[in-house]
């Protein structure tokens, strides 16, 4: 897996509009001037790896964390309208506001975390039905979405540039300085729910099992929902709701760690991969250039779709 | 002796009140079971006494302490509890599963010892499930999964064993499969068990102690000979009976009396006319 990733920062950092031998990529990493790619391999490629890595990881892991404390694959942060919510507040603050960095991410947290609250709110009774629970979350994405439209289509000419980012996800024009908040999110956040990934998966076998077995039941949900909450909106603030990267890493990373160990690590893993690979494809293997959540979406709708007809058939939620 | 016992318990779910100012010990090293109506508040006291729930008022009490003050971890070595549903995630093996009782045995950065794979191996042989280890618990009988979640909270290695209803949804033979599971275990490492039963015939033969619950109180509590009585089935079940004894193990057999087919009615002969 890892080498997986190390091989697509490697893809990326080569190739450009024009390949750059590799040679020339170490040595410019090595911190050596090498003429024409010293610009485009440090201050274009590796900006945008770097993003697409951490935000990535940051999509895969909350979203994984979603889906394991629910219980549903469908209770994926980004179908639920968490990401939708970090997203509204992002566009109000950049577009309304005029805001922008650090204090960005803040009111995405907030709004994240906000939206998460209404929707537990709203499909709370006698305790939290998944299945409640996903139908309302994908309303108030729904609402949030077209509020997000609503904004851009005001906004003026110049800022739309960045309108694909709100709407699919994007790691264009990444900078260095956008790195820093995400790394440390996913430092701090990330590193809180590693830790926790064992009361994780005792959480599956029911809340009661789980407490028999030494969870404190509510004070671990409360946490981990709300460093989850926390990592996705961190992350939708810098890379806009990079489609479906939280809903697909979590099954895949569960079929490749098997059903009996932690999928955590291996869902940040897939996520990187998704985001960086979605975005290679996106830049350089298509006739045109897409931003990576249009790569990333094409790849989860089918799977969403999939998911609804099987738990259609079964009768029980995925 | 006792080293679990509730004390004036009152709980209940939202406005609805189930166990009312309830008092009982448990008998140290024995077997428990306790009967009684639907919605008695069987399942709710079991919740109370495994922390699962808190109580409105009263307490329950380990070794001297009040289990809302102990650490939900610390609690958990010492008193396991299996509840009436638990959920298998999908496409997990049977010595994962049971490796989930090893959980408040770790903290969130140790690793797993050569103690956690001699529990769970003890866990598994104890409950006969060695050779079904690296199966899909999902792909198991009703009685074999019953035994892979007894299997997890043996691996809990804890000495008191709560168990909300292990035998329903069982046929007979799984029934007396896993009650003869759990005096094994009574018998081989003196775990303290409190189970909820609802078959009178095999709680009194299985058990050392009986208590019988009525309206969220303890209406009688004591030997099976001296708690299975006439008396007792009609006023918690509200169901007359008659009580024999067991011909094989000498403890009271209840037999219940409905409207019909009550007496030796000769029409119900095969060479009635």
């Amino acid at each position: 897996m890892l080498a997986l990733v190390v091989a697509g920062v490697a893809l990326t950092l080569v190739t450009g509009p024009s390949l750059t031998p590799p040679l020339d990529v170490l040595r410019v990493l090595a911190g050596q001037e090498v003429p024409g790619a010293g610009f485009a391999v440090l201050d274009l490629r590796l900006p945008r790896a770097t993003l697409s890595i951490l935000a990535g990881m940051s999509f895969g892991l909350g979203g994984a964390v979603f889906q394991t404390l629910l219980r549903n694959a469908l209770a994926s942060p980004d179908i639920i309208g968490i990401s939708a919510g970090a997203s509204a507040a992002a566009v109000l603050a950049i577009v309304v506001l005029g805001w922008s960095g650090a204090a960005v991410s803040l009111l995405a947290v907030a709004a994240g975390l906000l939206v998460a609250l209404l929707i537990f709110g709203l499909a709370w009774r006698d305790g939290l039905a998944g299945a409640r629970l996903i139908l309302i979350g994908i309303g108030i994405s729904a609402m949030l979405d077209s509020m997000i439209a609503y904004v851009l289509s005001r906004a003026p000419a110049w800022s739309l540039q960045d309108a694909l980012r709100w709407l699919t996800g994007s790691v264009n024009g990444a900078t260095l300085g956008q790195v820093w908040p995400l790394a440390l999110a996913l430092m701090l956040l990330g590193g809180v729910l590693l830790l926790r990934r064992a009361n994780l998966e005792a959480l599956r076998l029911g809340d009661d099992a789980a407490a028999a077995l030494g969870v404190p039941i509510a004070r671990e949900k409360l946490v981990t929902v709300m460093a989850a909450v926390g990592l996705i909106a961190v992350a939708t603030a810098v890379a806009g709701p990079v489609s479906f990267v939280a809903f697909l890493s979590g099954p895949i990373a569960r079929r490749i760690a098997g059903a009996g160990r932690s999928p955590l690590i291996a869902a940040a893993l897939v996520g990187a991969l998704l985001v960086l690979l979605g975005d290679y494809v996106g830049q350089h293997l298509l006739p045109a250039r897409y931003p990576v959540g249009v790569v990333t979406g094409a790849l989860g709708a089918p799977y969403l779709i999939y998911l609804i007809i099987l738990s259609h058939r079964t009768g029980r939620p995925a | 002796m006792t080293r679990l016992a509730a004390e004036g318990l009152s709980a209940g779910y939202g406005q609805t009140p189930i166990l009312r100012d309830l008092t009982l010990k448990v008998p140290t090293g024995a077997i428990t079971a306790i009967v009684g109506a639907n919605a008695c508040g069987k399942s709710t006291l079991l919740r109370c006494m495994s922390r699962l729930l808190r109580p409105s008022a009263g307490r329950v009490v380990l070794d001297g302490r009040p289990v809302q003050g102990i650490p939900t971890r610390a609690l958990a070595r010492e008193l396991g509890m299996l509840p009436q549903s638990p959920i298998a995630p999908d496409g997990i093996t049977v010595a994962d599963l049971v490796s989930h009782g090893r959980h408040p045995h770790q903290g969130p950065l140790s690793r797993w010892t050569a103690a956690d794979d001699a529990a769970v191996a003890t866990a598994l042989e104890a409950t006969r499930i060695v050779d079904l280890a690296d199966r899909d618990v999902d792909q198991l009988s009703g009685g074999q999964r019953q035994r892979v979640w007894i299997a997890m909270a043996l691996a809990q290695e804890t000495d008191v064993l709560l168990l909300d209803e292990p035998t329903t949804f069982l046929d007979i033979a799984h029934q007396v499969e896993i009650l003869d599971l759990l005096v094994d275990l009574n018998q081989s490492r003196g775990t303290t068990i409190v189970m909820v039963l609802h078959d009178l015939n095999l709680a009194a033969r299985y058990a050392d102690h009986l208590i019988a619950v009525r309206a969220g109180r303890v209406h009688a509590a004591g030997h099976p000979d001296t708690v299975l009585t006439e008396d007792t089935v009609r006023q918690v079940f509200g169901v007359a009976c008659r009580i024999l004894p067991d011909p094989t193990s000498g403890r009271p057999m209840m037999l219940p009396l409905g409207r019909h087919r009550t007496t030796a009615d000769p029409s119900h002969r095969k060479d009635a006319p």
